[in-house]
């Protein structure tokens, strides 16, 4: 962002001839190169690069993808058959699109945790973590349109009842629902306009992690310790220690990612989306993919139709909210004991509250449900504000190097002298 | 040179007013010329007018043996037609108004059915719009033997009115008359 009139420090010609008109490459050394970064990330801090990853992949296939899609409802179902039976390669492009969208969301829960286990949310990163929490959102419509698409039974149901939505809401929730669908319930205008919003929002996604990114870069990163580096002893440069560090957390995750794709395709999608959608026949029972089930158990915990819309949106909110909710100054759950359980706790809660949301509502589910749902909202409302009152927590370390580098025990003039050695 | 000012302020004075009064009514002409163009944008999402074309369709009764009830399309939602037996009347008219979730009118089973035995109604949902199962006499019915929803369990009786939830609302009643003794249009 400076404008220095400095003369680029590249010996090639050619990069010092656009560096010293545009200085993208200045730029790049800076922030990819020698960027201060602390040096003691553990492999959960892989997963902001593995989103990274997924997002260009999913816009790759998915381009391609839109090639051979045609967004009309009498003959979307058809072509998508056509994709996988007939186009070539169109069955591997597939695959990698829809369980795309799974590993995708499974990186960014990860990486949503991790954030909140470290405190990453807290001052200084409070807008670091909201453009984080908008990609989320957007995530999510994108995935619910991208799930329309395909126009099977559980495409069309499931647009119906998340359409429905809106009708909740007092007043205009009618006007609204009909203005979505383009007519009076989903059909043909409504798979338009979703395929064209589907192809719309992941720009809109990549524009806010440029966002994300830069606030990253302005802050700096957190860390395992969730102290702020003090001296240059508590960073590495960010090429070659995490740029290596990020592509073997990619290897690995590649091979998963693989696993799914070549070997269980189908195994995280629906069996009903097979069958081409019928306005006429709801089938028996309508589930979201898995990264919605928390959230639509939550939406079922509630009789009441506006109270269960509304608290389903809270939920959201509340990943929102959470750097004003939690009054601790202290970042990383490795120094809060309290906070460690109830986060835990809350993590189970999630996971529970998946569960939920994939069995029928009825018996021991619901109180489940309700269960999970309280827990939910209660770690958000009321553990986090009281344990920054009543959380007594352990002593942090001086430095990152120092309880990296085994600190206590050995002189502290002897670190100093040869950082590097121990690294 | 007249400005338009009638105000004694000094020659700066005069301009800045001026100014402020032609930023403002620029920006104000500007915000509503951009806000017509937005609402065509919006308004592109609206039905569009094939859409609307308020479409007719007729329904031969004849067919439909007592206890039985067909399903068709109308404006895309599908509609039941159900002969409903003398027992479902008899429990449908004997329900009292006070044990009902939604009694606002039409509540009562002569207001929302025209002619008995039909019961005529839009076969959507009114909590996310799912397609209650309960119009074929081999569909599960819930307890009040109309209409049960697959989705999330909402139960309705033999006139289409809510009695369990999370539905807040009856099934609504399409407009639709009787041509003759034996074919209703719906519409």
């Amino acid at each position: 962002m400076a404008h220095t009139k400095t003369p680029s420090a590249f010996q090639n010609p050619l990069i010092r001839w656009v560096d010293d008109r545009l200085p993208i490459f200045t730029m790049i050394s800076k922030e990819y190169g020698v960027f201060p970064t602390p040096r003691n990330f553990n492999y959960l801090w892989n997963f902001g690069a593995l989103a990274l990853v997924m997002l260009v992949i999913m816009i790759i296939t998915g381009i391609f993808l839109a090639m051979q899609y045609t967004p009309n409802a009498d003959l979307a179902f058809d072509s998508v058959d056509r994709i996988t039976r007939d186009v070539n390669g169109g069955w591997l492009l597939r695959t990698l699109h829809a369980n795309g969208s799974s590993m995708f969301f499974m990186v960014v829960y990860i990486h949503i945790f991790r954030g909140m286990y470290y405190g990453s949310y807290k001052r200084p990163r409070e807008l670091l973590w909201l453009f984080g929490a908008a990609i989320y959102l957007l995530m999510m419509a994108t995935a619910f349109l991208g799930y329309t698409l395909p126009w099977g039974q559980m495409s069309f149901w499931g647009a119906t009842v998340i359409t429905n939505f809106f009708t909740a809401l007092p007043f205009v929730g009618k006007a609204i629902t009909t203005w979505l669908w383009g007519g009076f319930a989903v059909a043909n205008p409504t798979l338009n306009r979703f395929f064209a919003l589907h192809y719309l929002l992941p720009f809109v996604i990549a524009a806010v992690v440029f966002l994300h990114v830069w606030a990253l870069h302005v802050t700096g990163s957190n860390n395992p310790l969730g102290i702020e580096p003090k001296s240059d002893k508590d960073t590495l440069p960010f090429h070659p220690y995490y740029t290596m560090k990020d592509l073997f957390g990619m290897s690995v995750f590649f091979i998963i990612y693989a696993a799914v794709v070549f070997y269980i395709p189908d195994y995280l999608g629906d069996a009903d989306n097979y069958v081409k959608a019928n306005p006429l026949v709801t089938p028996s029972s309508i589930e979201p993919e898995w990264y919605f089930l928390p959230f639509y158990a939550i939406l079922r915990s509630v009789p009441d139709k506006l109270f269960g819309v509304l608290l389903m949106g809270g939920a959201v909110v509340m990943i929102f909210l959470m750097p004003w909710l939690d009054t601790s100054k202290v970042r990383s759950a490795k120094f809060r004991p309290w906070f460690q359980w109830c986060f835990w706790f809350f993590v189970a809660d999630a996971l529970l509250l998946g569960l939920v949301g994939s069995k029928h509502p009825e018996g021991i589910w619901i109180l489940l449900g309700r269960v999970g749902t309280i827990y939910y909202f209660g770690f958000f409302l009321i553990l986090l504000p009281l344990l920054g009152w009543f959380e007594k927590t352990l002593p942090l370390p001086a430095s990152i190097s120092e309880s990296v580098l085994g600190g206590g025990k050995l002189a502290g003039s002897a670190i100093a002298a040869k950082p590097m050695e121990k690294a | 040179m007249v400005d338009a000012t009638h105000h004694g302020a000094g020659p700066s004075g005069d301009g800045q007013t001026r100014r402020e009064f032609l930023y403002l009514a620029a920006g104000a002409i500007g915000a509503v010329g951009a806000a017509g163009v937005a609402w065509t944008l919006v308004d592109s999402m609206n039905p569009a007018t094939d859409t609307l074309a308020l479409s007719t369709i007729d329904v031969n009764l004849a067919p439909i043996a007592e206890g039985m009830g067909i399903v068709t399309m109308w404006q895309g939602k599908p509609v039941f037609v159900r002969h409903r037996t003398a027992d479902e009347i008899k429990a449908a008219v004997d329900v009292k108004l006070t044990d009902l979730i939604d009694p606002s009118a039409p509540a009562t089973d002569e207001s929302r059915v025209k002619k008995s035995p039909w019961l005529i109604l839009i076969g959507i949902c009114t909590h996310l719009g799912c397609i209650p199962l309960g119009n074929k006499p081999s569909d599960m019915r819930g307890e009040w033997g109309g209409y049960l929803c697959p989705c999330h369990g909402s139960q309705y009786d033999t006139s289409g009115r809510v009695r369990h939830g999370p539905a807040p609302l009856n099934l609504a009643i399409p407009p639709y008359n009787y041509t003759s003794d034996t074919v209703v249009r719906i519409g």
